[in-house]
Formats: C-alpha cells, sequence, structure tokens
C-alpha cells in the first residue's frame, strides 16, 4: 500500500503541469455549467464536445514533434487537406463511406510521413520545412476543392455529432431503448472518438521504443545516440502520428460541418492555437516533456474559456486578450525551472 | 600471461582529427578476467581508443578485433552487440526519463511490442539492487538525482547489457566513497566472472589497488604495458611525461613580492569547489594546473559571476568582488575579463563578422548616447585587429572563416578591448597552432608587466611551466599544491594532479607563498 502510495506521489510529483491542468480544466468547466441557464444538460455537453474535437486533435499532433523540439508548422495546413479530401469521398454506400475514412486518415498520414522524410534526409529544421509542406498542402486543398461545400454522407454526420443514443438508432445496431443502454446513452459520441483514438493510440505508441527514443531525442539527443537509439525512426515516427492526428481533425471537420473548405486563414489560426495547447497542457517548447494527453486537456482549457464568452456578458472583442492573458500565466508557471539552475551557463544549454 | 587470448586486440590504430594524431599506431589488447588501468595526460589519446573501441570514432587506419574476429563499428550500437560496453565520462543518461527507463532504454523488455514497464521496473530494481543502489526508485526521472546517484544509473545501465568488455572512463569520478567501495567490489565480480574491465583513472590510489595490468599512453602512442608492481608511482610518472619542452617562452621577470590585487577565501560551490584559498598579486601571472574537470573552470566561472550560489570570499583591493553576472564582472567597479574554453560557443558569435565579435563586450565605449559611432567602431576594430595582429582580409567577414589561431585571437583582442584589470584565462592556447601560442605566451606576459592581474588555466603542463610565476594544482575541487619559481617542475605538477606524493611534497614549499 505504501508503495503504491508512494509511486502516486512521484507520479504526481513528476507530472504537476499536467495534473494542474487538469484542475483547471474541471474548475473552469464545472463553473460554466453553473453560469450557464441550460448547465449540466446533454445537449450542452454535446456542443461543447463537437466544437472542441479539431483542436484537440491537432493539439495531439502538434504535440509529438514539439516533444523531439521541433515545431509542426504543417498540421493546420493537413487538417485542411484532410477535411477537403473527405468532402469528396465520405458519401455513398457504407463500405464506400468506410474507405472513404480510411482513405482520407491514410492521406494525411503520408503527407506527414514526407514531412518526416524531409526533416530526416532533407537535413531542414522541422519549422521552416513544415512551413513549406504545409502551404503545399494547403495548396492541393484549394486543389481539391476551389470553392466550399462538398457531399457528406448525412447519416454519418448525425450519428457522429451526436450521444451515443442517436448513433444507435441512426443505424439500428440494437434497440436504443433497452434498459440496459440507457446509462451510456447519453456520451457524446465525439467525445468517445477523441478519448478511443487518445488512449488506443496515443499512449500504446508511448510505450514503444520509438515512442520513448523520441522523448530521448528531445531531452537530450546526444545521449540518445551514445545509448544506441533509432534516432532517424523516431524523428519520421513523431511526423507521421503527428499527420494521422491532424487527418483525424480533418475528417471529423469534415462530417461535423458537412462539407469540405480550403480556408488558408483557418489552417494557420488553428496551427497556431494547437501549439498554445500544448503549451498550456504541459508540454515543454523545448522537447523531452509533456504528452499528447495533456495536450488533449490544454486544448479543452483553450476552448472553455472561448465558451465563456457566449455566456457572460463582456465584449466578445475581448476574447483573444483574455486568451492571450491565460497563455501568459501559463506559460510563466513553467518558468520557474530557470530560478534554480545554478551554472547560468546552462540556461543556454 | 594473460596476453595469450586477448578480448579486445588493436593492430596499429591510427586517428586523427584535422591534421593533429590523436593515436598513432596504437597496439593494445586485454584479456578476459582482469582489470587493465590506463594511464596518460590529458590529451594522451585515452579518450580517442575508448572511443574508437565503442563505436564512436572510426579508425582511421588498423583493425580492431574482438574475440579473434575483426570488427568494424560504426555505431555504439554494434559495439554493444559484441559486448563491449562504455560508461562514458559525459553521461549518457536522458535527464527527463525514468530511471527504469534510462537503464533498458535501447533494449527493454517487451510484451506484444510494447515496453513492459512492470518487468522493466522489476529488473531495474533488480540491477540497482546489485549495485546496492536500492533508495533509488527506478519511477524517479534521472534529473532528480544526484550527480553520484546518476553514475551509478550509469553503471547500472552498462550493467544491464551484459558486457563482455567494460570500459570505465573516469567512472568514479562523480561517485561517493561509499559507492566507490561498491563498485570496486563490483568489478572483482565481474572480473571472477570472465569480464575485461578497462579502468581510465586519474586516482592512482584506486589503480594501485584495482588493476591487473597497466597501460600508459602519452602523445597517441601506446608506451608501455605492464603488470601492476613492476614499476614504482615515480617512473609511472616519468613514463606519462618523458617529451622535451618544444615552444619558447619569454623569460620571467625575477620573482618579486607583489601586493595582494585578488584574494579568495575558502570559496565553495555545489561540492565542485571545495573551500579554494588563493592569492594573486598584481602584475603576477598565476598558472591553474590539474586534470581537466578538477573545478577550474568552475573557478574561473565563480569569479566572473556566471555561477549562482557561491560561497566564500573574493576580494579585488580588498574591496568585495561578487558580480552577478558577466555583464557586472566587466563593468567599471571589477573589469574582469574571462577568455573562456570553448571558443565556438561561449567564445565567438561564428555567424558574425569579425568586427562584430570584436565589439561584442565594449560597445559601452564606441556609441554615442543609444547609437553605435560607426567611426569609433571601425578605429578600434583596427586596433584591436593590430594590436593582436590578427591576420585578416577584411574585418567585415565572418569569423568562422579564419584559423583556430586567429579566431582565439580575436577572442582574446574582444575582452582586451574592456581594458580589463584581472584577466581570466581558460585553456587559450588549446587547438591552435604553435606560432599564435607563442604569441599569445608573449602577450600574457607583456600584459602582466602593465600591472594587469592573470589566472590562466591551461592543460598543457610545459605551459604553465614557461609563462606562470606560480602555479596552483587542482584536484577534486581543492587547490592540493601551490608552486612557484624552480618549484614549477613537470613532476611536480604531474604528481600533484594525481594527488601522488612523490617528490611533491618536497617542492611544494613555495604553498607558503600563498
Amino acid at each position: 500500500m505504501v508503495e503504491v502510495r508512494s509511486a502516486a506521489a512521484t507520479n504526481v510529483r513528476q507530472n504537476l503541469a499536467f495534473y494542474g491542468a487538469v484542475a483547471l480544466l474541471v474548475a473552469l468547466y464545472l463553473v460554466y455549467n453553473m453560469l450557464h441557464p441550460r448547465g449540466f444538460s446533454a445537449a450542452v455537453l454535446i456542443q461543447n464536445s463537437n466544437e472542441s474535437v479539431a483542436i484537440v486533435f491537432l493539439a495531439m499532433a502538434q504535440t509529438v514533434p514539439v516533444l523531439l523540439g521541433g515545431l509542426d508548422l504543417s498540421v493546420g495546413a493537413i487538417m485542411t487537406l484532410a477535411n477537403c479530401i473527405a468532402s469528396e469521398v465520405v458519401h455513398g454506400s457504407p463500405l464506400q463511406i468506410v474507405l472513404g475514412m480510411i482513405l482520407t486518415l491514410a492521406s494525411g498520414t503520408a503527407f506527414g510521413l514526407v514531412n518526416g522524410l524531409i526533416v530526416v534526409y532533407g537535413r531542414l529544421q522541422p519549422i521552416i520545412a513544415t512551413l513549406a509542406t504545409g502551404a503545399v498542402a494547403v495548396g492541393l486543398a484549394l486543389f481539391i476543392r476551389p470553392v466550399p461545400g462538398g457531399n457528406v454522407d448525412d447519416d454519418i454526420s448525425w450519428a457522429l455529432t451526436n450521444d451515443l443514443y442517436e448513433f444507435v438508432a441512426t443505424y439500428g445496431f440494437f434497440n436504443a431503448d433497452a434498459a440496459w443502454f440507457q446509462p451510456v446513452a447519453w456520451i457524446p459520441v465525439p467525445l468517445l472518438i477523441v478519448v478511443v483514438i487518445a488512449f488506443g493510440v496515443w499512449l500504446p505508441f508511448k510505450r514503444t521504443v520509438t515512442g520513448r527514443t523520441i522523448y530521448a531525442v528531445g531531452s537530450a539527443e546526444g545521449a540518445a545516440y551514445m545509448s544506441g537509439l533509432p534516432i532517424n525512426r523516431a524523428k519520421i515516427a513523431a511526423f507521421t502520428l503527428a499527420g494521422f492526428f491532424a487527418a483525424c481533425a480533418g475528417l471529423y471537420l469534415a462530417i461535423q460541418t458537412s462539407s469540405g473548405n480550403a480556408d488558408i486563414t483557418q489552417a494557420g489560426a488553428y496551427t497556431l492555437n494547437s501549439i498554445a495547447a500544448v503549451v498550456v497542457g504541459g508540454t515543454s517548447l523545448l522537447g523531452g516533456v509533456g504528452g499528447a494527453i495533456g495536450s488533449l486537456v490544454g486544448a479543452l482549457i483553450l476552448r472553455v474559456i472561448s465558451f465563456y464568452f457566449r455566456i457572460v456578458s463582456i465584449d466578445p472583442l475581448l476574447q483573444p486578450l483574455v486568451e492571450g492573458l491565460v497563455l501568459l500565466v501559463a506559460v510563466s508557471l513553467g518558468a520557474f525551472r530557470t530560478l534554480r539552475v545554478k551554472n547560468q551557463l546552462n540556461l543556454f544549454r | 600471461m594473460p596476453n595469450d587470448n586477448p578480448i579486445v586486440q588493436l593492430t596499429g590504430v591510427s586517428k586523427h582529427f584535422s591534421g593533429t594524431r590523436a593515436l598513432e599506431g596504437v597496439d593494445f589488447s586485454c584479456s578476459p578476467g582482469t582489470i587493465h588501468g590506463i594511464l596518460g595526460e590529458n590529451g594522451a589519446g585515452k579518450s580517442t581508443l575508448i572511443k574508437i573501441l565503442s563505436g564512436v570514432l572510426q579508425p582511421d587506419a588498423g583493425t580492431v578485433q574482438v574475440g579473434g574476429k575483426t570488427v568494424r563499428f560504426s555505431t555504439p550500437e554494434q559495439a554493444v552487440a559484441s559486448g563491449i560496453v562504455c560508461i562514458f565520462q559525459e553521461l549518457s543518461l536522458v535527464p527527463d526519463l525514468s530511471v527504469a527507463d534510462n537503464i533498458f532504454i535501447a533494449a527493454p523488455p517487451r510484451k506484444f511490442g510494447l515496453i513492459d514497464r512492470r518487468a522493466q521496473h522489476r529488473r531495474a530494481e533488480e540491477l540497482l539492487a546489485r549495485i546496492k543502489c536500492e533508495d533509488v526508485d527506478p519511477n524517479s526521472l534521472v534529473r532528480e538525482l544526484s550527480l553520484s546517484r546518476r553514475q551509478m544509473v550509469e553503471i547500472a545501465k552498462a550493467l544491464g547489457k551484459n558486457p563482455k568488455v567494460l570500459i570505465l572512463d573516469e567512472a568514479t569520478s562523480a561517485l561517493t566513497s561509499r559507492d566507490v567501495e561498491t563498485v570496486y567490489g563490483l568489478l572483482a565480480d565481474l572480473r571472477a566472472d570472465g569480464v575485461a574491465s578497462l579502468f581510465i583513472s586519474h586516482r592512482m590510489h584506486e589503480i594501485d589497488k584495482l588493476c591487473d595490468m597497466l597501460s600508459v599512453f602519452r602523445n597517441g602512442q601506446h608506451i608501455e604495458t605492464f603488470a601492476k608492481g613492476a614499476h614504482s608511482e615515480g617512473e609511472i610518472v616519468k613514463l606519462m611525461i618523458g617529451r622535451e619542452v618544444t615552444a619558447h617562452y619569454p623569460p620571467k621577470p625575477a620573482p618579486t613580492p607583489k601586493p595582494d590585487y585578488l584574494k579568495i577565501e575558502k570559496l565553495a560551490w555545489e561540492g565542485q569547489l571545495k573551500g579554494i584559498d588563493l592569492s594573486i598579486g598584481k602584475g603576477e601571472i598565476v598558472g591553474l594546473g590539474g586534470l581537466d574537470g578538477q573545478g577550474q573552470k568552475e573557478l574561473l566561472l565563480g569569479l566572473f559571476g556566471v555561477l549562482r550560489g557561491l560561497q566564500g570570499e573574493v576580494a579585488i583591493l580588498d574591496r568585495a568582488c561578487r558580480p552577478s553576472s558577466p555583464a557586472e564582472a566587466k563593468g567599471d567597479a571589477m573589469r574582469i575579463a574571462l577568455v573562456p574554453e570553448d571558443r565556438k560557443t561561449e567564445g565567438l558569435m561564428l555567424a558574425m563578422s569579425i568586427a562584430d565579435n570584436l565589439l561584442a563586450a565594449s560597445f559601452g565605449r564606441i556609441t554615442d548616447g543609444p547609437f553605435i559611432n560607426g567611426e569609433k567602431a571601425r578605429q578600434a576594430v583596427t586596433e584591436g585587429i593590430a594590436k593582436l595582429q590578427i591576420k585578416v582580409a577584411s574585418p567585415d567577414d565572418i569569423v568562422s572563416t579564419l584559423s583556430g589561431g586567429n579566431q582565439q585571437k580575436v577572442v582574446i583582442a574582444k575582452w582586451l578591448m574592456t581594458d580589463p584589470d584581472l584577466i581570466l584565462l581558460n585553456d587559450p592556447t588549446r587547438g591552435i597552432d604553435v606560432g599564435t601560442k607563442q604569441e599569445i605566451y608573449k602577450l600574457i606576459r607583456e600584459l602582466a608587466d602593465r600591472g594587469k592581474t592573470i589566472l590562466l588555466y591551461s592543460s598543457d603542463y610545459a605551459e604553465l611551466i614557461g609563462c606562470c610565476d606560480r602555479v596552483a594544482v587542482m584536484y577534486d575541487g581543492e587547490i592540493v599544491a601551490k608552486l612557484s619559481g624552480d618549484a614549477i617542475t613537470e613532476e611536480a605538477i604531474v604528481a600533484a594532479s594525481l594527488n601522488v606524493g612523490t617528490q611533491a611534497h618536497v617542492t611544494a614549499s613555495g604553498a607558503h607563498h600563498g
């Protein structure tokens, strides 16, 4: 027992930033529901989840290159590309829909792989390589969809953006009114998708040697090399995984809006917000510390803050200002580390 | 003798780095079930030898055989696969990962392709128990551990790879005495299991206690291998020196008593400086000797305001001198300059022009209000270049286009431009040509003659002998010998550096001076 407790204490101490973010999110969301006229209702939860999925996936995408010590400026663009591809292919027979979704995710993943190959074998810095490939991705998206629109299957749109009850009822898997199903019927499908991908993809990946190498490279690349770790493989995998998560975001956006839109401004804004979410979620921009689950929480925090503007009578024009202040506070908490450094030269290493 | 069936054998191995030789035609072998000590001065080629064995560097010529088979490692992984495991001097641990993650970093136990954390945790505990580090929690992050504990984790990591040849490069330097005993016991166990250990250490008594065989290296060459006890300590020190002084040094003035300028008392920092007492007179050149990493660098950084949490007293002319940053240290109140160890990262901004680099520390002198006065800047640059005779085509060239010697001159000129009274030099002649070295020696003497106070750390003993009025030799964060006048000999410095008492005690009479 004592051992379990001390292991838990170690875990909390090592992940203070993460648990702090979780506590902040819980507090913010509770207060939000109290202030909301229809607070604590399924409708509010579903709406909020729908509006959060894309940025959550994008924040997770950004996390992986950041853990390496780099930045991926193309995640928003890959999301936009996937969004446009999905708006062309996610319709028709159920088999066609599934194939269309796989094709969408595969294209985003492939684009991430190309990013990784360019960074490793082109020996470019991630930030500039992805700035260029991001522009390419938006260009491709515009080519696929010069004007907003498209055709996404209505049933899947409806089923994936509501609660589990509607999901089951739409496709008639079983009687959605069955008594045993009721305790979970209220859960929003978007929330479930995020949880399944986050815990089903990220957590196992973190436990592979490749995943751990990403942390090692971000923390001390020299030590990683001296330990004989597969550095190139880890870098390529990091960008590939980022591409996959970004494609998840794009696919969901298409399903949610029933359309595709090659919006350059939106791609850029999403990319910058993903960086903010990563930082708020406790991942260090220097690399080596943090994780995608933290970024998930960070993205939700940023979203909840923006929800407040709908129910509190503040001028919505103040929204960017408040978000900026929150970000500053969050980031300065991370700067306490520098107070402990004894050799000031080490601050620059 | 044990050499009948060597586990590792090097034949004619050479390695050159841009013109300088690090190893030259080295033949070396070691046998299973022995502990083999490797001795040599700074730059004797020990590190290069280890790096070749462990796959970090590839030899230019010669062959490496492991267990009778010729091998050529191009990465550290390949060396580990052949059973050669090295515990590096610069730790190879990843600070943000846990102890267990680090121990099994390259080949963790796996279940269904994923890392089996439970098994990893258990095996980490077993390994830590084997080196009596039960108090280290496998879940704690490496960056939370003390230096000594980190070093023990490094040893556990090496053990986890089941080595046939274990290389310990100064692996005991950071350990507490209790841990050192544990490592001794471990090495004896490994010897009984038939593992060959290569043991590099600067602590003579350790080598004496542990090793069966000793090899001495000097100037990149293998000098001799012999069984322990075949030579006395004094003879070993002679084997390690054995070279002539080739450079020419400016004549030293007759020693005259000089009033104290800088006075250091009981200076301590983070276990790396353990109570330094030293006084330097105005116009005096004092050398800092000793092997690399005994606290010399920290002493210079501490005086220059880089370290936080210093304890003890430092005074210039009886006024307390404790700058909180280099900016304060170079200011008018203290007038300190530091020529740093690594000119490529700390001395120069490599991508900027020669002129910008020269002016970097003394913008205060060439500005009118907030603006840089172009005419004053040009004049200052011209003077700086002329004073040190830096060979440049144009001051606007990028500084990285210069040769190493001229780059170093730029660093020195940059600091002289601030007109300092106390000049700290951290190995200023490392890696530069003989001609430039002699110019720098001459310059240092001229500066002293003009009343500047100089503290010079050098890894080259000959330089300390040739340049310095007095020499303080450091060992493990302390000054173990102060030599002056004729007592500054290579033997005395080497003996003091190893902290062994050959002739050092006799000649260290100069210690009373400061």
